[in-house]
């Protein structure tokens, strides 16, 4: 693949991968502050196009940016990733950088500590650029409910970038950042990378630390990378990834080896891999674009050598129930912090109805003034759920469900390494057009979310255009604690795809407008 | 046949403690009723021989060394506070003025 270069002939280094700037940085051919203050003239050139970010911290970043330059020159042995630049959703708690998960409930809140991940980053010496827009709280599939404006995808500015992390996935696919970090709770690592033509990896159930996430739903949601090759992902989950003393759910085991898997796969040789295909993740809605793209994909594998197979999971299709009463669920009692006593919002109501400002009604108004609508919908359809009389009927249920699907993937799993369907039904969407029927929007992560029930990891990647010339994703799915195999098959898809594309696929992404 | 009423909906925001205004109130009722029949599904394969799972890792019991270790300072934990007095959280009355 080719360099892509500037006016002046230098290498525009926002174009290069995060592999590719550690060996420059490892080699002393560029410095981490060169890197850092290129990806800073990025966002600040195309930002008022994509708005990926919802904060930037030049300084914060340059500073850490120089003290790598300074360790590196004095030949400190630094992590690989040293001094490579990165964005983080802003659901991760960033000591003394602003953390809103998107909330007007959050707006002005300065976290007193840092998540894990973000501890992991600083110590490895990542330069954080800034905080990257998303879903409030994570609720949603468009970024569009984002308190905090709209994000552009950067294929087409007047479509979504998915959701919840679009923000994420925007500023990886507009080079505002060859890195950053995601959360998936139902989809919102690998949608939003399916319709920004870039990789996301959803981990295995507590194989990244949850320690300093702001909770959507504490038994799915799982934080992972958000990059624009297969490797890079491994690169940044190896290190945010690992038993972690201070998040519970933390599996006290190594990770597999990722990044080896990700360097074997792309020699491209799936001899004796069982690739199984989702019979009820595909067919009816699904966009012929998106099905065309899959079946190549399927026959890419197939001539690398992998065996496919077809796999039923027939409780598949009652996930997107189960998941829209377990998440609303876990949400109400998770998001009862926000009580307007301790921080973010407090709104005192104004005493017009000659109640006194109890405790309680500051809580109802606070809540009710700073949380927006998806939030508020989700938050009632869970107090709803879990009430008495109801809770056995559907919260019960949708628990059992759980084990259903559990189930149906033990049994896939008998017959295949790895499972894979289309990312997500459909191409993004145009901004606006599902916003007033929440039942479509959940639609988006209909084959998404069955992984975040049982807990395995999954992985998109960019595999075509669709008919609207828009990108398409695959998903693998891999066993719980498996997630190297997505790496070996991710890889291999991609450099086979690349192979006859003859370049990476966002190099097709139409050349964004630049602010001067 | 709707599952959920308006005056339902009320009921459910006020135990969720949030504060909705009427036109919230029609339109998250007519809402809620959609997304709820179509979860209700649910309950079709949910048989009483299948055990519920709350949590994907089957884990029980993490503990760690019962060792004290430094907290924040309370400086920096009020700092975020929408009110605070001597080092302390200031919240509105609890109980009702008789």
């Amino acid at each position: 693949m080719g360099t892509s270069t500037t006016a002046t002939g230098a290498t525009d280094l926002t174009r290069l991968s995060a592999a590719e700037l550690a060996t420059r940085l490892a080699a002393g051919e560029v410095s981490s502050v060169e890197v850092t203050q290129a990806h800073l003239e990025r966002i600040a050139a195309v930002e008022p196009s994509v708005h990926a970010f919802l904060h930037i911290d030049d300084d914060g970043a340059l500073a850490t940016a120089r003290d790598v330059d300074a360790r590196r020159s004095a030949g400190e042995r630094l992590h690989a990733l040293a001094g490579v630049p990165i964005a983080v959703k802003d659901i991760v708690v960033t000591k003394d950088l602003p953390t809103t998960a998107g909330s007007k409930i959050l707006q002005g809140w300065i976290p007193p500590y840092d998540a894990t991940i973000t501890t992991r980053l600083r110590e490895a010496g990542l330069p954080i650029l800034g905080k990257t827009n998303m879903d409030e709280f994570a609720m949603g599939s468009s970024t569009e409910h984002s308190a905090f404006g709209n994000t552009h995808n950067p294929w087409d500015l007047d479509r979504i970038p998915g959701g919840s992390g679009g923000g994420s996935a925007a500023a990886v696919a507009a080079y505002e950042a060859p890195l950053a970090i995601g959360t998936d709770t139902g989809g919102s690592i690998r949608q939003p990378g399916a319709v920004t033509g870039t990789v996301g990896v959803k981990p295995t159930y507590g194989g990244v630390s949850r320690y300093g996430l702001i909770a959507l739903a504490s038994s799915l949601d799982q934080a992972g990378p958000v990059t624009r090759t297969v490797l890079d992902s491994a690169l940044l989950h190896e290190l945010i990834g690992g038993h972690d003393p201070r998040d519970s759910t933390s599996i006290p085991e190594p990770l597999p080896p990722l990044v080896e898997a990700a360097r074997a796969g792309a020699a491209g040789d799936l001899r004796g891999v069982r690739v199984g295909v989702v019979t009820e993740l595909g067919g009816e809605g699904y966009q012929p674009g998106v099905r065309a793209r899959f079946e190549e994909s399927l026959e890419l594998l197939r001539g690398a050598g992998a065996e496919i197979v077809e796999v039923s999971c027939p409780h598949f299709t009652y996930a997107l129930g189960a998941y829209y009463l377990i998440l609303p669920s876990e949400a109400s009692s998770n998001l009862a912090k926000f009580d307007g006593m301790r921080f973010g919002l407090r709104v005192v109501p104004d005493g017009g109805d000659g109640l006194a400002a109890t405790a309680e009604r500051v809580m109802s108004a606070t809540r009710g003034a700073g949380f927006g609508d998806e939030v508020k919908r989700r938050i009632i359809l869970g107090t709803y759920a879990l009430s008495a009389g109801y809770y056995d009927a559907y919260y019960g249920s949708a628990q059992k469900v759980r084990t259903l699907i559990q189930r149906d993937f033990a049994a896939a799993f008998e017959q295949a390494d790895v499972l894979v369907s289309p990312t997500a039904p459909t191409t993004a969407f145009k901004l606006g057009e599902k916003l007033d029927d929440p039942l479509a929007m959940y639609l988006n992560d209909v084959a998404t979310i069955p992984a975040n029930l049982a807990g395995v990891p999954g992985m998109s990647v960019p595999n075509g255009l669709s008919d609207d010339g828009l990108p398409v994703g695959l998903q693998i799915l891999a066993p719980a604690k498996a997630d190297d195999r997505l790496y070996r098959v991710g890889a291999a898809l991609e450099a086979l795809l690349e192979s006859t594309w003859g370049g990476p696929l966002l190099a097709r992404a139409p050349e964004l407008e630049v602010a001067r | 046949m709707s599952t959920i009423s308006r005056d339902e909906v009320a009921r459910v925001a006020g135990l969720a403690r949030i504060d909705l205004t009427p036109a919230e109130l029609d339109r998250l009722a007519g809402e809620l009723d959609v997304i709820v029949q179509s979860v209700a599904r649910v309950s079709e394969v949910a048989t009483p021989d299948v055990p519920p799972t709350s949590h994907p890792l089957p884990m029980t019991n993490v503990f760690r060394a019962d060792v004290p270790e430094p907290s924040l300072p309370v400086a920096d934990i009020l700092a975020g506070a929408p009110a605070a007095e001597s080092g302390r959280f200031l919240v509105p009355q609890i109980l009702e003025e008789d």
